[in-house]
């Protein structure tokens, strides 16, 4: 304009110039105008397009929670039942005689329980590397997998309580363990840990909710009365004004530093159960790196397995993309390596030297009766996420939900090969026993608990995404661009 | 070798020792200087020599005579069946069994089963066909709890239900007992066994009551929680022997005060400390750190040969 304005002025008389620059400055100031409105018409149109892909991405995340199907509603039925049978299944094993309903014996005394128990622990480790070491590291796309990798921690860290306890003799005791504590015991060091990784899990799991708590209640006024209020009490009066966010930022920062140090403590202390008894089998140093890598590597698999079920089957494509199982196959392969070299000091070291003490337990892994299941587990656990997922081909959707389904089914297998194995290798030989005492392979009851405690996992998952939004929106919102303190309002009700 | 290390732990004991008396040292001067006269009158009280002597004998066998005010009182009357948790006072549980004499005839077993109201296939104590070395003969091994000094099992319990005892002795409330099994995975001898609630056993729990566990050093019929050899404490107050001494036929096991020195299996008597030395005794898996209380002597110039069990044991479910 300025320019215009000089160039005009040149080369005409001071009349002419006097008129036209009257002229030329009432045109200036109407173009001005103009620009301005055409500006404020394009910010507006742009807010509005903006609001409007919001509205449509708020949408489609609601849209699990807006209809569940018939497909969905069988699917809760048969985790409902599955939980019942396991119900069942403990009420016969507390009331009969458990000589009679589990397999456990003196010399197995850890079962399905314990090892479920580890896997469970190990998967709850998802939270702190999914959600807070990706947020922290600033990986953009860790937004739409937040949510996902703390429901599953907080779930499975509730059910390794309950192994725990199905694994007790006297479960009406568990109240002892608070009233008669011994800080010597590293079960107390783990009753600490756990409890407080679940505290901070379920924080980091809630407070980000709370925005998204709020669009529940202001958008899903379709629900019944009961869903309603609980949207309404549990949002806590949010309103999304800038202090609320400030507080929510701050309060998540924090979380996520203090979960990654919580959850690599809970499953070294995890790993202490083991390594600080006498057993050669457990006796290492390498214990707590090697089961917090294995842990990881496991978070990776379900991560994959939980993101393409969930985008499958509530359509959300569009951010569960292609791209994240890009991501995460890389990282399986990466934690994968981390496994297999802390799994080389495990195995290779103590077999190089080939103790008496460690010979008995190394033969049955490598070349005996546990062989078949040892290497099936390295191949699946290990070997193929470690070096498949290299390839990009691998790195699309289906064939890495494959493989890493395999890894984590090998994951149980794992512990299961940490316990009890480990049991049954004690250093005065097992003689004078009956048949039962000397090998140990899970009774039906156990079974039926254990599988019951996936369908629980399953469930707390499946139920919550069906009432919460199982992508954080406001992430997801605030990585797109949006700005958070505009779009996450309370719209009244005209607007809707 | 070995010797030098125990030197050295003595060494090193003794230097814990003297540094803990300087520290009570040091803690009571500044009670004195501090509390006055209220402590010194106190210390005075319990200084004073009573001119009554007594003459009593020490842990290497000597009979000292020594000011009876020296004398540490204790409960004169004793019953372990009011606190399972302390020990029979003055008492060091100890035993010696001599794998030469062992011939698998398991009355030990069975006598044990008998003492403590347990069927088979529980054992508290049990006979092993062990082979060290592959040219040397096997040789039968009697194995129950260690009742170890440093024991692994104790450590790791939640909620202190199984302890140890002033008399040496580790054993378990099974009041207390949660059933997690940590310590039987702790205790590297596999001492331990769970009560599972096998229907017979609960029967003839039932049936027989608490009325021959006279040890009293927990309830071996309490379901879902753990229990395992007590080293018959209730007997060794009363002077009498654990029913594995009496019972066996061929006076393997010998069991005793570490305190008096001296080990019996009822027939004769040694002491403790000659026995140790002259027959080499070893400790199993002493490698570990546990410091057992229960000796082996090897299983050398054995009077009869080496014969395989005859018949297959706890074949039962």
């Amino acid at each position: 304009m300025e320019k215009l304005k000089t160039e005009s002025g040149n080369g005409e008389t001071e009349i002419q110039n006097n008129i036209s620059e009257n002229g030329q400055k009432e045109k200036y100031k109407l173009m001005e105008k103009e620009l301005m409105l055409y500006n404020e018409k394009q910010k507006i149109e742009t807010e509005k397009r903006q609001m409007e892909k919001y509205r449509l991405m708020e949408e489609e995340l609601l849209h699990p929670i807006q209809k569940i199907g018939l497909a969905g509603k069988v699917w809760i039925g048969f985790l409902v039942v599955i939980c019942l049978a396991g119900l069942y299944a403990y009420y016969i094993q507390e009331t009969k005689s458990k000589y009679e309903t589990i397999s456990l014996r003196d010399y197995t005394m850890w079962g399905v329980y314990i090892s479920t128990f580890v896997f469970y622990v190990a998967l709850s480790l998802i939270g702190a590397l999914m959600s807070a070491t990706l947020k922290l590291i600033k990986f953009e796309w860790y937004r739409p997998l937040s949510r996902i990798a703390e429901i599953i921690a907080v779930a499975s860290i509730m059910l390794a309580g309950v192994c725990i306890v199905a694994a007790m003799g006297r479960p009406e005791r568990l109240y002892y363990l608070f009233i008669y504590g011994r800080i010597q015991s590293p079960i107390v060091w783990d009753v600490i840990v756990i409890l407080t990784y679940i505290t901070a899990s379920f924080l980091l799991l809630f407070i980000p909710l709370l925005p998204g708590i709020a669009i529940c209640r202001d958008r899903l006024t379709n629900k019944p009365a009961w869903q309603k209020l609980m949207y309404r009490k549990l949002s806590f009066g949010w309103k999304g004004s800038p202090e609320q966010w400030k507080i929510v930022k701050k309060s998540l920062k924090i979380l996520a530093i203090l979960v990654i140090p919580l959850g690599v403590s809970i499953h070294t202390v995890t790993a202490w159960l083991f390594a600080s008894t006498l057993r050669p089998e457990w006796d290492s140093t390498n214990f707590g790196p090697y089961f917090v890598s294995g842990a990881f590597s496991l978070g990776a698999a379900a991560m994959i397995v939980a993101v393409y079920v969930l985008r499958k089957a509530y359509k959300l494509e569009k951010y569960l993309t292609d791209k994240h199982f890009d991501f995460l196959g890389k990282m399986l392969v990466f934690l994968s390596l981390c496994y297999l070299y802390f799994n080389i000091n495990e195995y290779l070291v103590p077999s190089y030297k080939m103790s008496t003490m460690h010979a008995n337990h190394l033969l049955d892994l490598f070349s005996g009766e546990t062989a078949p299941t040892y290497w099936l587990v390295i191949l699946f656990g290990i070997a193929i996420p470690a070096v498949l997922p290299m390839l990009p081909v691998m790195r699309t959707p289906l064939p890495l939900t494959i493989i890493a389904g395999f890894a984590v089914i090998a994951a149980w297998f794992k512990r299961y090969l940490i316990v009890i194995p480990g049991l049954s290798h004690p250093f005065l030989p097992i003689q004078d026993v009956p048949q039962s005492w000397m090998h140990y392979s899970p009774s039906i009851v156990e079974m039926t608990i254990v599988v019951a405690t996936f369908a629980a996992l399953l469930l707390i998952i499946t139920v919550f995404s069906r009432l919460f939004p199982i992508i954080s929106i406001w992430e997801v919102a605030e990585g797109d661009g949006f700005n958070i303190l505009k779009i996450n309002k309370p719209v009244k009700k005209e607007q809707v | 070798m070995k010797t030098e290390n125990e030197n050295n732990e003595n060494s090193m004991n003794e230097k814990a020792d003297s540094r803990r008396g300087f520290l009570k040292l040091g803690l009571l001067t500044g009670g004195v200087a501090l509390a006055g006269t209220g402590i010194t009158q106190l210390l005075g009280e319990t200084s004073e020599n009573s001119g009554e002597k007594v003459k009593a004998l020490t842990a290497d066998g000597k009979l000292i005579e020594v000011d009876s005010s020296h004398i540490k009182k204790t409960s004169g009357n004793h019953s372990p069946e009011n606190n399972i948790r302390e020990g029979v006072p003055g008492k060091k549980f100890v035993m010696v069994i001599d794998l030469a004499r062992c011939a698998n005839k398991r009355a030990c077993v069975e006598g044990c089963q008998e003492m403590h109201n347990v069927l088979p296939p529980i054992e508290y104590i049990k006979v092993k066909k062990m082979q060290d070395v592959e040219l040397a003969t096997p040789y039968w091994f009697p194995t129950l709890c260690y009742q170890c000094d440093n024991p692994p099992c104790t450590k790791v319990c939640p909620v202190d239900a199984t302890f140890k005892r002033s008399d040496g002795i580790v054993a378990i409330d099974n009041e207390r007992c949660i059933g997690c099994k940590f310590c039987m995975a702790a205790c590297p001898y596999s001492a331990r066994t769970f009560n599972f609630g096998r229907p017979k056993q609960v029967e003839y729990s039932k049936e027989h009551g608490d009325e021959k566990n006279i040890c009293h050093t927990g309830d071996s019929s309490a379901v879902g929680t753990v229990s395992k050899c007590d080293f018959c404490p209730g007997e060794g107050a009363k002077g009498k022997l654990p029913a594995c001494v009496k019972k066996c036929p061929n006076g393997v096991i010998f069991y005793g005060d570490e305190n008096e020195d001296t080990v019996t299996n009822g027939e004769e008597i040694f002491q403790l400390s000659t026995l140790l030395t002259e027959r080499a005794a070893y400790r199993q898996f002493d490698i570990l750190g546990t410091k057992p209380r229960v000796y082996y002597l090897p299983p050398d110039k054995r009077g009869f040969p080496f014969e395989e069990a005859k018949e297959k044991i706890n074949t039962e479910e």
